[in-house]
Parts: structure tokens; sequence; C-alpha cells
């Protein structure tokens, strides 16, 4: 049983993870995108269509994460070149992706999906009860943890990531300093669409391998706050990911149960808790500055 | 640097009919400058001469439009700032490019090699600090630093690659007197060690005593080459502002008349942890009396402001009487209503908001105080347009504000030229009281006579003026009564003749003149 409601958690939390830590890299940089949401639904309709038709289902991975990037550059085309409000276009693109991924998979709805099979690591996956949850996962839960060791060094180990922070914290500093304020914003934008892609592709190839619209029901926004409540670090998105996912796992749980707590109460948690967080964040002025990236959502215009 | 040609054989970096254009406007034009090694080089101009275009141009930030660049006999095109830090040139800018989420190690870090290890950058800032005499910890973040250390920060980071010119923009604007003094010496150093530094300021007394040549600007054009020490300050005023400064007039016994600003017993305790409380803080101003509040910086002149201002009200409401009416408790709106006109210190963020077109600016300031001009429909409140923006042109002529274009964004004015309209906000209401804190802070020398005259002329027609400043030549040249801040405390008003410099210094540093203080702080 407990065992049955883990992996449920792991399974949910995994796209949060994902998402969150793309959305993360896209805010580092100073980029805010609200599109998460049509992002993830893009991706997710992308791996469907071509697991489907191409009956394999790492094809279709790939195909999400390269629906979420392409989708995304679409976001950055509009706020770094043509410079227009990023809440306004990040808006905008989850909207259309919502309405564009409903006309994609139009024809493919109510058509069982090809699931995305467990890769099951030898020996390790034998291990008494941690072996079956952690080592017999698909390949996205794997990403997922490999997401969070990789952003945490290049973020902070790496030079490349010092780089983004800077653009981030200052962007007309870092274009003094020769940085190349839009290209890095560019990439940091496009990783944010390719794991929101991939997040997509988990949601139609591994949590409910089918497409139905409006499949990602509202995870693109839980990845957004999920940034905010782990204050821009990347383990405190794996946390909170998981805190999310078990929020949403366990709700269902207590609806079985008839545990009386409201359901649309567990529901709010995430963004609740995203708020407790953002007041004590900004609570004083120094650590509003070192947790949150100054530049978020600023356009930026070289002056020359 | 044998190939290189003409008068400017031997120097360092020779620049030759260097220009820029925005658009038609010449923000530099056909520029001619020569640095030579080892010496420390002043550009002398008022706000706006276009000093910092030229050196944005030879540090790559911007391209210029015409001329050329000779750096050690060789014409170069600097096309970034990493060239210009290839070819030996650092930076200290005067608005910092310092990132406040990094550390202080990964600030530097950025503008160096991407192979060295951050660890090894750490330990390097650190030696160059302590041998520069510019204290810093590599691993404290840039948002818990004070601005004398961010300004380090800068250097290290420009003298760690080693350069053969070190370009500061105004670096003493943002500095305590006793920091400036340290870095002379690290300037000094710099200049002993055979490095050349181009020196920005429009501050006479500093270029006078470090610098060994000056280049003055004037309206983006070179006016004058020379030796700064054989100049006097009237002479180089006047390359950079073209026409004697004229000193400002005044009557020598103004007639003053009923008390207008009465402070009793002001006791306010420390907001923040920075903040300075104040402690039984006596004044009276009367009309016709500029009463000037000398002091070092961060003895509470922000806190006696705040107080007397109403922008943070106090507890006791009888400790402030403005025109006899007592207002401590009273908010800023309440104050200017009863005739009362204040100017913030910061020009950028607090007496204007530098996105906003200056007639929103000025409906910012007097929505409330002006409410029957500027706004209509009653409760409603409909904006009239018309009538503010002929508020604003009528303060732009009164106070000759030089803009670009009708009604631009106050942030495009230069400090010079928005200080002045700010001041002509408040002057235009013809304030029966006028509080100003320091007035003509980094504004170029005609701007700051033309607000002092400004200043002497109200209290000349009738107003009580307090100016807090930290400039004494201002304090003398405006003050009917000078009173001193120290420690959150201000001494007794003294007749501005009866005050010589070496009692005012004994003022500032603490040396309390006790016996009339403390009679006066007994008396009721």
């Amino acid at each position: 049983m407990l065992e049955a409601i883990l992996l449920t958690i792991i399974t949910a939390a995994t796209p949060l993870v994902i998402a969150a830590l793309g959305e993360l890299v896209t805010e580092r940089a100073g980029v805010l995108n609200l599109g998460v949401e049509g992002m993830m639904i893009m991706g997710a309709v992308c791996a469907f269509a071509c697991s489907y038709l191409t009956g394999v289902p790492l094809l279709g991975v790939l195909a999400g994460i390269a629906g979420g990037a392409i989708f995304s550059l679409l976001f950055g085309f509009l706020t770094l070149t043509l410079v227009t409000n990023q809440v306004a276009t990040g808006l905008a693109l989850t909207i259309l992706g919502l309405g564009l991924s409903g006309q994609i998979g139009e024809s493919f709805v109510g058509i069982p999906g090809v699931k995305l099979q467990p890769i099951i690591i030898p020996f390790l996956s034998e291990l008494p009860f941690v072996g079956r949850l952690l080592f017999a996962q698909d390949i996205t839960f794997y990403l997922s943890i490999a997401l969070v060791v990789c952003v945490g060094w290049f973020l902070f180990k790496s030079r490349t990531g010092l780089k983004m922070r800077a653009i981030g914290d200052n962007h007309g500093s870092a274009h003094a300093l020769g940085i190349n304020v839009i290209r890095t914003r560019y990439l940091a934008v496009m990783f944010g669409g390719a794991c929101a892609g991939l997040a997509g592709a988990q949601l139609s190839l591994v949590y409910t391998p089918q497409w139905v619209e409006n499949m990602a029901a509202g995870r693109g926004w839980i990845a957004l706050a999920l940034v905010v409540f782990a204050s821009w670090r990347p383990w405190r998105v794996l946390a909170g990911g998981y805190i999310f996912g078990a929020v949403g796992i366990l709700q269902l749980h207590a609806q079985a149960f008839g545990i009386g707590v409201p359901s649309q109460f567990l529901s709010m948690l995430p963004y609740a808790v995203t708020i407790v967080v953002l007041i004590v964040i900004s609570h004083n002025r120094r650590t509003t500055l070192i947790n949150t990236p100054a530049c978020l959502g600023k356009p930026f215009v070289p002056d020359r | 640097m044998t190939d290189a040609q003409g008068p400017q054989a031997g120097s360092l970096l020779s620049v030759e009919g260097l220009t820029k254009l925005f658009g038609s406007f010449a923000a530099c034009n056909a520029i001619d400058l020569s640095v030579a090694p080892g010496e420390i080089h002043a550009l002398l101009g008022e706000n706006g001469a276009g000093k910092s275009t030229l050196v944005k141009m030879l540090f790559g930030v911007l391209q210029p439009s015409a001329g050329e660049i000779v750096w050690m006999g060789k014409p170069v095109t600097v096309t970034s700032p990493g060239e210009a830090r290839r070819l030996g040139i650092g930076m200290v800018f005067q608005h910092f490019s310092l990132f406040e989420a990094l550390t202080v190690a990964e600030n530097i870090a950025l503008s160096l090699d991407p192979k060295i290890p951050l660890a090894k950058i750490a330990d390097e800032a650190a030696t160059l600090s302590r041998a520069y005499g510019l204290p810093l910890d590599p691993n404290s973040h840039v948002a818990d630093l004070s601005v004398g250390e961010r300004q380090r920060i800068e250097i290290v980071r420009a003298l760690l690659q080693n350069p053969k010119l070190i370009i500061l923009d105004e670096p003493t604007s943002v500095l305590t007197p006793q920091e400036a003094d340290k870095l002379f010496e690290t300037l000094f150093k710099l200049k002993a060690e055979g490095r050349s530094v181009l020196y920005i300021s429009h501050r006479l007394e500093e270029v006078q005593r470090i610098c060994d040549r000056a280049t003055v600007l004037r309206h983006g054009k070179v006016t004058g080459a020379c030796d700064p020490r054989t100049e006097t300050p009237a002479s180089l005023a006047r390359m950079m502002v073209g026409s004697d400064v004229a000193s400002v007039e005044r009557e020598a016994e103004p007639s003053l008349g009923e008390v207008l600003v009465d402070v009793k017993a002001l006791s306010v305790a420390a907001r923040t942890p920075f903040a300075v409380p104040l402690s039984n803080l006596d004044l009276q101003v009367r009309a016709g009396e500029v009463l000037a509040i000398a002091g070092v910086a961060g003895n509470g002149q922000g806190e006696l402001f705040d107080a007397i201002s109403g922008e943070y009200p106090v507890t006791d409401d009888q400790s402030i009487r403005l025109r006899g009416r007592p207002v401590g408790r009273m908010g800023i709106n309440g104050r200017r209503l009863l005739g009362a006109g204040f100017v913030p210190e910061e020009r950028h963020g607090h007496a204007a908001v530098s996105d906003m077109s200056l007639s929103d600016n000025l409906l910012l300031s007097r929505n409330q105080s002006d409410r029957k001009a500027f706004l209509t429909g009653g409760m409603s409140g409909v904006i009239r347009h018309g009538v503010i923006r002929q508020a604003t042109q009528r303060i732009c002529a009164a106070m000759d504000v030089r803009k670009s274009g009708e009604d631009p964004a106050a942030g495009s004015l230069s400090g010079g030229n928005l200080q002045k309209f700010i001041i002509g906000r408040e002057l235009d209401r013809q304030p029966s009281v006028l509080v100003v804190n320091q007035p003509t802070w980094g504004v170029d020398a005609g701007a700051a006579r033309r607000i002092r005259q400004a200043l002497i002329d109200l209290a000349r027609a009738g107003s009580a003026v307090i100016v807090i400043s930290q400039d004494l030549d201002e304090i003398f040249e405006v003050a009917t009564n000078i009173a001193v801040i120290s420690e959150g405390r201000l001494s007794r008003p003294y007749p501005a003749g009866e005050l010589s410099l070496e009692k005012i210094g004994l003022l500032m540093g603490g040396v309390h003149d006790s016996s009339s203080h403390a009679e006066g702080a007994h008396a009721h």
C-alpha cells in the first residue's frame, strides 16, 4: 500500500520537478516565462503523436523535448528580439499552446497510447523497498534526478552558470562586462521549453499514456509556483516537487478514505505555501536581493 | 611605440577627433586627448559635458561615430569591454556594474579568464586588496556591502587584470571624505607603479590635489588642457562652465520676520539598525532666514529631513510647528497644505520617478497640495493635463531646465537639470517654508549657482528656508545662520558671519558648544 502510494507520488512529482527546473534556469537568466503550461501541453501532444506514429515511445520523449523547445523559441523571439512584455507573452503562449495542442491532438483523442517502459537497473532494483521505487523507473524519472544535479552544478559551480546568474541579477552590468545577454537568454528560454516539453512527454507517455485535451491540468502553474517556493534553488525544487506531488496524491487518497478535508483546500495548498515562502523571502531587502533574480521579467535593450 | 607620429608620440593613449552622435546630437564632438604613462589625467566637465560618453567609447561600451583611438602607438578599434581589458584598459563605473546577489569573488570572476578557479580568484583578490589598502572579504555578498566597499570591488577587479590605464568615473561622488582620502592613496600607489589613471570628476579641488594634467570638456568639446596645479579653481571653473561662475547675490543683513518653523525637543528613535536616532533637537527658522545644517554624512541629516517633512511623522505633535501649527503627527501632504515645500536628497526614485515625464512628476508631488489647480471633477479627481503642462513649462523656464523635447522623462535629464526642475517644482508654489536636503549634490557648477540663488531669493521674499548640506562652500554661500548636526544632535545656530571653518570643523567632529545647547534644551 505504502509502496503504491509512494510510486504514484514519484510519478506525480517527476513532471513538476522537470518543468520547474527548466523554468528555474529561465528565471535565473532573468526571463519570466508564464507559458510553462502551454509548452508542457505542446510537449505532451508532440510526444504522444510521435510515439503513436512511430511506435517508439523513446522517440516520443525526444519529440516532446523538441516540441517544447521549439514552442518556447516563439516566446524567446517575441520577448527577447521584439522586446514584448514577458508576462503578457507568457500568458498568450499558454493560451496558444492549449488551443494548438487541442487542434493537433484532435485525431488522437480516445486512442490508447504506448507506455514508456521502465528501465530496470540490475542489482540496485533488487534492493528491498527502495529498489522498486527508485531503480525500476522510466527514463523521465532518472532524467529528473540527473537534471537536478546538473542544473545545481551548472548554476553554482560552472562559470557559464555564474554568467547566467549575473545576467538575471543585473543585465545592464552583464552586458557591460561583455556577456551576450540576449543569446544566453535565448538558450535559457529554450532549456526551459525543452524541460517543459519533457514534463509533458512524461504526462502523455507515463502518467496517463493517452492524449486528453488540456491534460497538463494546471501542472505548469504549479511548476511556476514551485520555482518561487524553491527560492530559485534546484535542490529545493526537488524537495518542493515531491511535497507538491504528495499533496496532489494524498488529496485523491483522502477523498477515497472519506477524510473530511475539502479537496479545494488541498489543491490550494501549493499556492498558499508559495505565498508564505514569498513573504519570508521578501521580509527584508537582503534576502530579497540574494534570493530573487533582480532582473526577472525586465526587458533588456542593449544601448548601442 | 616608436611608430607613433605627431605630438602624441610616447603617450599611452591618444584620441583624435573622437565623435559620438546620438541622432543629430553630438555627445562628443571631435575630442582630442592624450594620456602619458604614469600620469593621473583629469577629465573635467559639467554634468552632460560628454565625459561619460567619451570613456564609454574608450572602454568599448559605445562605438565612436568618427575619430581614432591610438593605444601604445597603434590605432585600435575597441569593440567590446572585453577587448578593452585585453588591451590593458580597466574601468570603474560611476554607477557600479556589480551583481548584488553574487559574492565579491564571483563578481570579480565574471570579468576574468573562465579557466581560473574561483578559489584562486578569491585568494588573489584578498591579497591584492590588502596590498592597495582596500580591505575586502571575497566571500561576502555584495548586497551586504557599503558603497565604499563596492567601489573597492570594482577597483580590485580592474587591478586583477593588471591594466596599464584605469578609468575612474566620478569615483568620489559616492564616498565619504575619509574614503576618498583612502582612494587617493591607492591612486598614488598606482601612479608610482607606472600605471596611468584617467580621472573623471567635476570636483575642482580634488582634481587640483591629485591630477598631473587635465582635459576640460564642455558641450561635448574640449575647451582646455592644462596642468590643474597651476590653475585656480576659478580658471578651471571658467573652462568647465564657459563663463565666470558668478557668485550668488545676497543682502548683507536680511530682515527677519516671525518664526515659521519651530522644532522643540525633537527626539526620534532609530527606525532601522542603520539609522541615527535624533535626540532633543531644537531649531527655529524665521521668515527671511536661511538656516543651513552642516554635518558629516550619516549624522542624522536624513532622519531630520524625514521628521520635518513628515515623511515619517513623529509621536509628539507639539515637537514640530509650522507657521504656529503643531504638525508632528501630520503627514507630508498636510504639511504641504500649510505652505511648506520639501526636496529630499535622492533625485532618482525619491524626488522623481525616472521613467515618468516631468509633468507626471509634477502632478505626483503636488496633486494634494494643488488639488484645485491640477485636478477637476470633484471627488473623481480628473487630471487637468493642460494646466499641468503649462506649469511644467513655467517651472522649466523659471529654473532654466535644459531638456530634449516638450515633456521628457525625468530620467533623461542630466543630474543638474533634473535637480533644478525638482527645486523649481517646489518654488513654483512659493512655499512659506522650504526644507531641502543636499540641494546641489552631484550637480554642475552652473546649476548649483542657479539653485543656491533661488534659495536665497525665496528667503528674501519672506520664506523660511532650511538647507541640509555637506558642502561647506554652499553653506557659507547661502546661510543666514548655521547649525551643525552630529550624532543626531544639533548645535545652537550661529550667525554665518561668526562661524569660522575651524569652529565648524570642531562642531562637526562632535565637540558641542555645550553650555548654550544645554540651556536651550532645559529652557522649557
